[in-house]
């Protein structure tokens, strides 16, 4: 059977690809600290030896539209296509082709059916930053198979915060049930409090800084009940316009465990919004 | 209220970098070209499909047609596609990095929660 070897919950700022490259004048003054804690993180990843990445994000009206829209959706293609014209034109991100793990996408769907769950399917799916961030930021080398899962924290009426943790518990319990040897490694990425759009945007800080710091806490002590009884689809206006992106952060906790607390957690507090990065061994330690 | 057919124009017109152009130098001709030709467009249906029936309200065509972000945001247009658009128009007026987004804030500085319903 497969072996879940980390599960990695990330925030996905579209903007780090261009802060790390950016050189001179043009540099700006956050970009070598942020650059080390991504090299810090990134290791946690390389260090568990993964053959094959779980890639879990949401697509920001991209390819998925409102004339057709899933609340969860798992790629099942040999190849995905990434990014989009106006991620390139805002954030300079990059053309990029992933090769795609399609039996493990058949299995998931497979069994994640027969598990409760209506899960959409796409054969032809172009990704969009928040799974490319990850790959920029955790494996640019871009050399392993993925299976790309998109929730819908974007379009509501979205699922409730509970459905998403279930999902994450599910997502775990199938990965485990594969029948191939290899290493697999779950990588979720979401935000904490963030606007978009709103008067609260673009700010010194994330939008609600209280709120970042519980969240840190929830997800570094695996703290779903906790986080559970605080956040619904109502709470999380309150933070920022955008943060029901948290609820991917929800799907990893479900991935990583209740109770368990994330090995290696990392922050870092920039204009905008804050990153966090979190990394479970699920067997204690890389191995 | 057609919260989603104002949501599909930004959206149509942000995918579209001559479409970004022309909004921003003539948007009341885009906008009734748009309203005229491609707003009953299905995405995935061929041309001979399209939906008979859609169409803005007053509101909604003054404000697209005005440009109008803050009105956008208060009639409940999906807050992240008007930003991307709005931003692909007019960041480049700006002389400071993030100056556009952090105008754009002001401008709707009124605004108080709970926002607008987003949902379509």
């Amino acid at each position: 059977m497969a072996d879940v070897v980390a599960v990695i919950a990330s925030t996905h700022h579209p903007f780090y690809y261009s802060a790390s490259t950016a050189t001179g004048a043009d540099r700006p003054p956050f970009a070598d600290e942020w650059v080390r804690k991504v090299l810090a993180f990134r290791e946690t990843l390389t260090a568990a030896r993964p053959d094959v990445l779980v890639m879990i994000g949401s697509d920001h009206f991209h390819q998925l539209w409102l004339d057709n829209m899933p609340q969860f959706l798992i790629g099942k293609a040999p190849y995905y296509d990434a990014t989009f014209h106006n991620e390139e034109r805002e954030f300079g991100l990059p053309r990029m082709l992933l090769r795609g793990q399609e039996d493990l996408s058949a299995h998931l769907l497979r069994d994640g059916l027969d598990a409760g769950f209506d899960l959409a399917f796409s054969n032809e799916l172009r990704i969009d930053h928040s799974i490319i961030c990850p790959i920029l930021t955790l494996r640019p080398q871009n050399d392993l198979p993925i299976v790309p899962i998109y929730t819908n924290i974007f379009a509501p009426p979205l699922p409730r915060p509970q459905r998403f943790v279930q999902l994450g518990r599910t997502v775990r319990r199938l990965i485990e049930s594969w029948p191939a040897d290899l290493r697999v490694a779950v990588i979720g990425t979401g935000h904490l409090s963030l606007e978009l759009g709103g008067p609260r945007q673009f700010g010194p800080h994330g939008p609600d800084p209280e709120f970042d710091r519980k969240a840190v806490e929830w997800i570094s002590s695996g703290d779903i009940e906790g986080c559970l009884g605080e956040v619904t689809l109502d709470s999380l206006h309150a933070p920022g316009n955008a943060t029901h992106g948290f609820m991917d952060f929800m799907v990893m906790m479900g991935v990583a465990g209740d109770g368990q607390k994330a090995d290696y957690v990392d922050t870092y507090d920039l204009f905008h919004t804050m990153e966090a990065y979190f990394t479970w061994y699920p067997r204690g330690g890389a191995r | 209220m057609s919260k989603y057919l104002v949501n599909k124009f930004l959206y149509t017109v942000d995918r579209d970098p001559a479409l970004v152009e022309r909004y921003r130098t003539d948007p009341a001709g885009t906008v009734t070209w748009w309203e005229t030709e491609q707003a009953n467009r299905i995405l995935n249906c061929a041309d001979g499909e399209s939906s008979t029936w859609q169409r803005f309200t007053s509101a909604e065509r003054a404000a697209l047609t005005g440009h109008d972000y803050p009105a956008l945001f208060e009639l409940g247009a999906h807050p992240f596609l008007t930003l991307t658009l709005f931003i692909a128009l007019f960041e480049r007026d700006y002389a400071e990095p993030l100056g556009f987004q952090r105008d754009y804030a002001r401008r709707i500085g009124h605004m108080s929660l709970p926002y607008p319903d987003i949902a379509t």
